[in-house]
């Protein structure tokens, strides 16, 4: 692979000094650095005041549902939508006004947009073809790419004869073709089926590691994110909610839309009622994670549904309860249970149980069961909105 | 400093063809709205303003209009083309309705055959069916007795005529909207008993009414601004075309003719904004996942239907043949053993055929700078980004034509291009001007046939192209225009036959050595030579569809030949 040119980062001349990033490895520095952007269509503010910065190499995730200014970023980013305030860094060159063709990507979108008139060669050629290289070397490095991408043989062909998959890996070619400091994604698995999207998911990952471009990918497909990016960018409503890792995001997300966006989350709505100390009802549960509330304020607090704990719990355990189990769902690895504690009411959530544990602990709706809700998996979000407190109070 | 000086280089270097890119657009886009504004936007000026200055280019105000209106005469030939109108569209829609019926609705066979039929007349130019009916009902016609007494040169041929002239602009809207149809609806009203007739009057009809008064419009409106059938058939009868001509040829009124013109102005006018309200709605009456209506076979109705069409196409076949029979008649009706005596056309017209070769050349140059323009125009104003208060002025400007009848569109130009002051004034009478002409009256139908086709291409391309940092016209040569080839052809085509076949916009504009064919058939039946109008008519037909077929040939050469890329192959 070491032929192959994909000089991301030091090829470009408008690199800042003393940045010698070796590799594919993510450097420390920020490559894209976007500032105070926003962007607004009428009376709908698509962005309010984005920061962002990707480091070299880096593989980022944007996630949030449609309309979240997801796309918008990223448009903006590539100065397809210019933005009404705000500043964009690219390779420590300010192109906040600059036009597309003179920032330094490649995009690959949704629809594949492949030129239906010319052969998958010419295709990924387009690019390099304007640049004036000699036609022998062009051949070459289209041949590199596309073996790059998995289809040796197809060069020949146009893209209608190609699969939806088959058509995005050209695509994904294309945009590569000119060792572009930085790829844009925009949803571009989003149009196949899911088998195709598993398959190619694992390797755009595996091609970005191996190239090290920095990368930046749309996606309304939070398992899509988990499984691809180095750090996910969680949107809503035109801001971002949080930066960090899967991990992070998952673990411990910053608010209550993030834990709802990312995977399934219980919430129960209570009140803070001492440090560490949340009143739900007529229970109190003890929660490790009390950074966010204050003692005495509306609180919510959520539980992941595999973490709440079935096996071996006594009744004297930290946040124990008997609960009767209201609901099965058949989900085929496992199934999702709706609980509901016996002797209180609000305080229902769902949890997932394994096949195993199925038939050990005997799940079966209508039975009671005893469970544990540990303290360190609560996560504890201010009840955001005044007017959510308004209703809770009338 | 230094690093100030450096940075500011390294935007400057990259940027510079980036910035030649959208001067060149800023350019472009100048120029195409330039060019729109001497072909459309001044001369319909010159109009306006011509209605309201007297004889010496004083301003009158509202005089003008005051005196027409004061005028019996006047005033008559506006109710006179109301009239002819309203009966015109009250019997071509219902006709054309059923036609559009029987092609899209039932199981007639030949169907392209019939839609051919009725697609004929748009070949022709407006004279040849008044032409026609002159051989047919006229003081020497076959079915003079028919009649009953009454003459053919007045309102009743005028209506005849228009009805075979307007018959294919009514078919084509119906079958459109016809053809737009969900299968479901049909499929749930079997399933819950309905009779057909019911069927016919809550799912059929409401699903078509858009279309039903839109052809309504479209054909009250060709009829009112057609200067070609009265002229031939309407005798003494005056109608709101023929009084403008009058004014302006006859009688050098320029200030009258103008009124006339914004008189003739309204009615295409409220057609364009009806037209317009319809499209907005008719957006949301199909949704994506519909499916198509296909028709079973039914005997009675099909055999009814099958009859009817037969019957329409049949006239409308016959029609156009009399005037193509009648050309090649030694003297009707005394002598008629056949002839080519009636297309040497120097016995009756003083440029002989040069006319025809006129025609072929303004079409042909219609055609061949009007379709790169009008493309170029559509690709500025839809796919690019920078230069949009100059894309959005193009656009209004390049959607005008639509509102304007020819016949206005040639007066302005006679009152823009005859103006002492302007310098483009040694246009006038030139080849050059009628080519221009005919490119600004029918610029909105190509302009919307472009913009469609440049619609569907995936709107990324061009995002593509400069991640890529390809310039826009590379792009646009390498991908865009093979794509969109079949609608480049369809706007040659286009162009070339409205440019052969119209009359109404040039009557004005012709001058010494540029007649153009239509023209000589008017001139040839005003000096009673009949036949030979026809003849030259016949020429007309002749070219306009020899010129369709070469495009259907060569249609389906590209389609397997040169756009291999179009076909799944496996």
């Amino acid at each position: 692979m070491s032929s192959l040119r994909f000089e991301t980062a030091d090829s470009a001349a408008t690199r800042p000094a003393g940045g010698s990033a070796a590799g594919p490895s993510v450097s420390s520095h920020a490559y894209l650095v976007v500032r105070g952007l926003t962007r607004r269509f009428g009376a709908f503010t698509a962005l309010d005041r984005i920061d962002l910065e990707v480091r070299r190499g880096e593989f980022v995730c944007f996630l949030g549902p449609s309309g979240c200014g997801k796309t918008t970023l990223l448009r903006a980013i590539a100065g397809l939508d210019r933005q009404d305030e705000g500043r964009i860094e690219i390779g420590g060159r300010d192109v906040s006004h600059a036009p597309p063709a003179d920032r330094d990507f490649g995009i690959v979108f949704q629809s594949y947009a492949l030129f239906p008139n010319l052969t998958v060669n010419d295709n990924v050629a387009y690019g390099l073809v304007n640049r004036r290289r000699p036609r022998a070397e062009i051949a070459a490095r289209v041949k590199e790419l596309l073996a790059l991408v998995g289809l040796p043989d197809q060069g020949a062909k146009f893209p209608v004869q190609l699969s939806g998959g088959q058509q995005q890996r050209v695509a994904l070619a294309r945009a590569l073709a000119t060792s572009p400091g930085l790829l844009l994604l925009d949803e571009p698995l989003s149009a196949l089926d899911a088998r195709v999207r598993l398959h190619l998911r694992e390797e755009i990952r595996a091609l970005q590691n191996r190239l090290g471009v920095t990368t930046i990918m749309v996606t309304h497909d939070q398992e899509e994110a988990l499984a691809m990016a180095d750090r996910i960018v969680v949107m809503n409503h035109g801001v971002i909610e949080q930066v960090g890792t899967p991990e992070d995001i998952y673990r411990t997300p910053a608010s209550a839309f993030v834990a709802d966006f990312v995977g399934t989350m219980s919430f129960l709505d209570g009140k803070v009622s001492a440090p560490g100390e949340v009143r739900v009802g007529t229970r109190s549960l003890r929660v490790a994670d009390g950074r966010a509330v204050a003692t005495g304020y509306a609180a919510r607090v959520g539980l992941r549904p595999e973490d709440v704990r079935v096996r071996g719990v006594r009744p004297d355990d930290e946040n124990a309860f008997e609960a009767i189990i209201e609901d099965v769902e058949f989900l085929g690895a496992f199934c999702r249970a709706r609980l509901v504690a016996r002797d209180e009411p609000a305080l229902a959530l769902l949890a997932d149980f394994s096949a195993n544990l199925m038939r050990d602990v005997g799940v079966e709706v209508g039975k009671p069961l005893l469970v544990a809700l540990p303290p360190e998996s609560l996560r504890v979000f201010a009840r955001s909105s005044p007017i959510a407190e308004e209703e809770a109070a009338s | 400093m230094s690093a100030v000086l450096q940075s500011s280089e390294d935007v400057l270097l990259p940027t510079r063809r980036v910035v030649t890119e959208q001067r060149v657009v800023a350019i472009l886009v100048g120029l195409l709205c330039l060019a729109l504004l001497v072909a459309i936007a001044l001369p319909l000026w010159a109009l306006l303003s011509k209605s309201f200055l007297n004889a010496n280019g004083e301003f009158v105000g509202l005089a003008n209009f005051a005196r027409y209106f004061a005028t019996p005469a006047l005033v008559q030939s506006l109710i006179n083309s109301v009239m002819v109108a309203g009966l015109a569209t009250c019997i071509v829609v219902p006709l054309a309705f059923i036609y559009a019926y029987a092609l899209t609705r039932s199981c007639i066979p030949a169907k392209g055959l019939f839609y051919a039929l009725a697609l004929l007349p748009i070949f022709a130019p407006s004279l040849l069916p008044a032409l026609s009916f002159i051989y047919i009902f006229g003081n020497q016609g076959f079915l003079k007795d028919l009649l009953f007494g009454a003459t053919i040169y007045g309102p009743i041929g005028i209506v005849m005529a228009q009805v075979f002239y307007c018959l294919p602009h009514a078919t084509m809207i119906l079958v459109a909207a016809l053809a737009l149809s969900d299968g479901r609806l049909y499929e749930a009203a079997a399933a819950l008993g309905t009779t057909r007739w019911r069927v016919f009057l809550t799912v059929t009809l409401p699903g078509a009414r858009y279309g039903v008064v839109s052809a309504a419009v479209v054909v009250f409106t060709l009829v009112v601004t057609d200067f070609g059938i009265p002229k031939v058939i309407g005798g003494q009868f005056a109608v709101l075309a023929t009084d403008a001509y009058k004014q302006v040829v006859g009688q050098q009124n320029f200030s009258m003719g103008a009124v006339v013109g914004m008189v003739l102005l309204v009615p295409a006018v409220l057609a364009f904004f009806v037209e317009q309200i319809l499209k907005r709605r008719q957006v949301a009456l199909l949704s994506a996942r519909a499916v198509p209506y296909s028709p079973r076979p039914e005997r009675r109705r099909d055999t009814a239907l099958l009859m009817f069409c037969v019957l329409v196409g049949g006239l409308v076949a016959g029609i156009l043949g009399v005037a193509v029979w009648a050309s090649f008649i030694k003297y009707w009706p005394y002598n008629l053993s056949l002839t080519l005596s009636n297309y040497d056309f120097a016995e009756f017209e003083p440029d002989g055929w040069q006319p025809y070769f006129n025609s072929l050349k303004m079409a042909a140059l219609t055609a061949l700078i009007g379709t790169p323009v009008i493309f170029l125009g559509a690709y500025l104003i839809e796919k690019v980004r920078s230069a949009v208060l100059g894309r959005f002025f193009a656009h209004f400007l390049a959607m005008l034509p639509m509102a304007v009848p020819g016949l206005v569109l040639g007066l302005g130009y006679v009152f823009f291009f005859n103006a002492p002051w302007n310098p483009l004034g040694a246009l006038y009478g030139t080849i050059a001007v009628l080519a221009l002409n005919s490119l600004a009256h029918f610029y909105t139908v190509a302009h919307i046939t472009a913009v469609t086709a440049l619609k569907q291409i995936d709107g990324e391309f061009e995002s593509v192209s400069a991640s890529l940092k390809v310039p826009f016209w590379t792009t646009l040569r390498r991908v865009t225009v093979p794509i969109c080839m079949p609608s480049l052809l369809d706007i040659a085509v286009y162009l070339f036959v409205n440019a052969m076949t119209t009359v109404s916009a040039v009557i004005f504009l012709y001058g010494p050595g540029t007649k153009l064919a239509s023209i000589a058939v008017v001139h040839m039946d005003e000096a009673g030579a009949i036949a030979a109008a026809a003849a030259m008519a016949t020429c007309i037909v002749v070219t306009a569809i020899a010129v369709k077929l070469l495009h259907l040939l060569l249609d389906a050469l590209l389609l397997s030949r040169l756009q291999r890329w179009r076909v799944r192959t496996g």
